[in-house]
């Protein structure tokens, strides 16, 4: 490791960006060709809760009970609180302590 | 009743918003942090330099597909083992299509040279937040893109402390750090609840990503789950107005 930035790296990072960059512009471009009709709100609005659960909850699932009771203390607190903060300092630290108490996942 | 929204204002520029927008992210931070410390410590475990980590986390700029790029690494890159990365990158990444897409009817009225560049600090963090701010009738962009600016800059040098301490941090599953994306999501769940009616396209996301999850490997079931969930919202009818009970006669 001689190299500082080598450069098939570089290519490397230029195309992760590349293809990063056309997603974060490419939405906001193609929706300027749409109508924002009833249907088509109904559609945006939906979006921020079903981000959440798709790239959530297959991850909750597959990590296993640590996972799914850390999540689950983290809404908990949320309902309770509704304090973003804690709620991510608790999801984190029941997690923590779980494993460090012995148990998998 | 016939629309469920009132129509929001136009965006606009006024620095009044810049802290509310910073605010509004600090709970983020110290995730953002934790999390690029184990990038980094990723990073350095798998031979990249300082120098390359910094490139890439100031240019690609998406905390989840650089952790599932590094992860997969490949000892030499070859032209058919970046276009592997490539993939990989726009299978996680996709969804900024989807959040850049929602800011447009916020966004759609400023000049192009301004609300261009402002889509490139679309994240997941700082787009929820700015979509909970619109969804209060917030139209101030220096909330969206003031919030932005400071991720960006935590994210640059979280990578650091934590490529130069990697020795510590192989396993940062002990502390949690895993638990930083799926918390933050499911604080975020909470307020976007609207009734069981507006959960139901939650429901179909959900159940369309557990079974992609399972059939497709990779990272397909997050763009798959949120388009069938937005789908699933517009096929279905407006909602009945609200009468008041007993009204009936």
């Amino acid at each position: 490791m001689t190299e500082f930035l080598r450069s098939d790296v570089m290519l490397a990072f230029a195309v992760m960006t590349a293809v990063t960059v056309a997603s974060r512009l490419g939405g906001y471009w193609l929706m300027g060709y749409v109508n924002v009709t009833p249907r088509v709100r109904r559609m945006l609005d939906a979006l921020p809760g079903s981000i959440i659960v798709a790239a959530a909850l297959p991850v909750a699932v597959n990590g296993g009970p640590v996972v799914m009771f850390a999540i689950l203390a983290a809404m908990a607190v949320t309902i309770i609180r509704r304090n973003d903060f804690i709620a991510v300092i608790t999801g984190m630290a029941v997690a923590a302590a779980a494993r460090a108490a012995g148990f998998g996942g | 009743m016939h629309s469920t929204k009132i129509d929001k204002a136009p965006a606009y520029w006024s620095s009044a918003a810049i802290v509310p927008g910073i605010v509004a992210i600090g709970p983020m931070l110290p995730g953002t942090l934790a999390f690029g410390m184990a990038f980094g410590a990723l990073c350095a475990q798998k031979h990249l330099t300082l120098a390359e980590v910094e490139v890439m986390m100031a240019t690609v700029y998406g905390g989840l597909s650089q952790f599932v790029a590094v992860q997969s690494w490949p000892d030499r890159l070859t032209p058919s083992s970046i276009a592997t990365l490539a993939l990989l990158t726009l299978t996680v990444n996709i969804r900024f299509m989807l959040m850049s897409a929602t800011l447009r009817p916020w966004f759609g009225t400023l000049p192009a040279w301004q609300a261009y560049p402002s889509m490139l600090l679309v994240t997941d963090g700082g787009w929820l937040a700015a979509m909970r701010y619109r969804d209060h009738g917030g139209a101030d962009a220096w909330f969206y893109v003031g919030g932005g600016i400071v991720l960006y800059f935590v994210w640059l040098f979280s990578a650091i402390p934590g490529f130069l301490l990697a020795e510590q941090l192989t396993d940062p599953r002990k502390y949690g750090v895993d638990l930083v994306m799926p918390a933050f999501y499911a604080a975020m769940l909470v307020p976007a609840w609207k009734g069981p009616r507006r959960a139901i396209p939650w429901v179909v996301s959900g159940v369309v990503a557990l079974v992609v999850h399972h059939v497709l490997p990779g990272w397909w079931f997050i763009i798959a789950g949120a388009l069938s969930g937005a789908v699933s919202a517009g096929l279905m009818d407006e909602p009945a107005p609200v009468h008041p009970q007993g009204s009936a006669a």
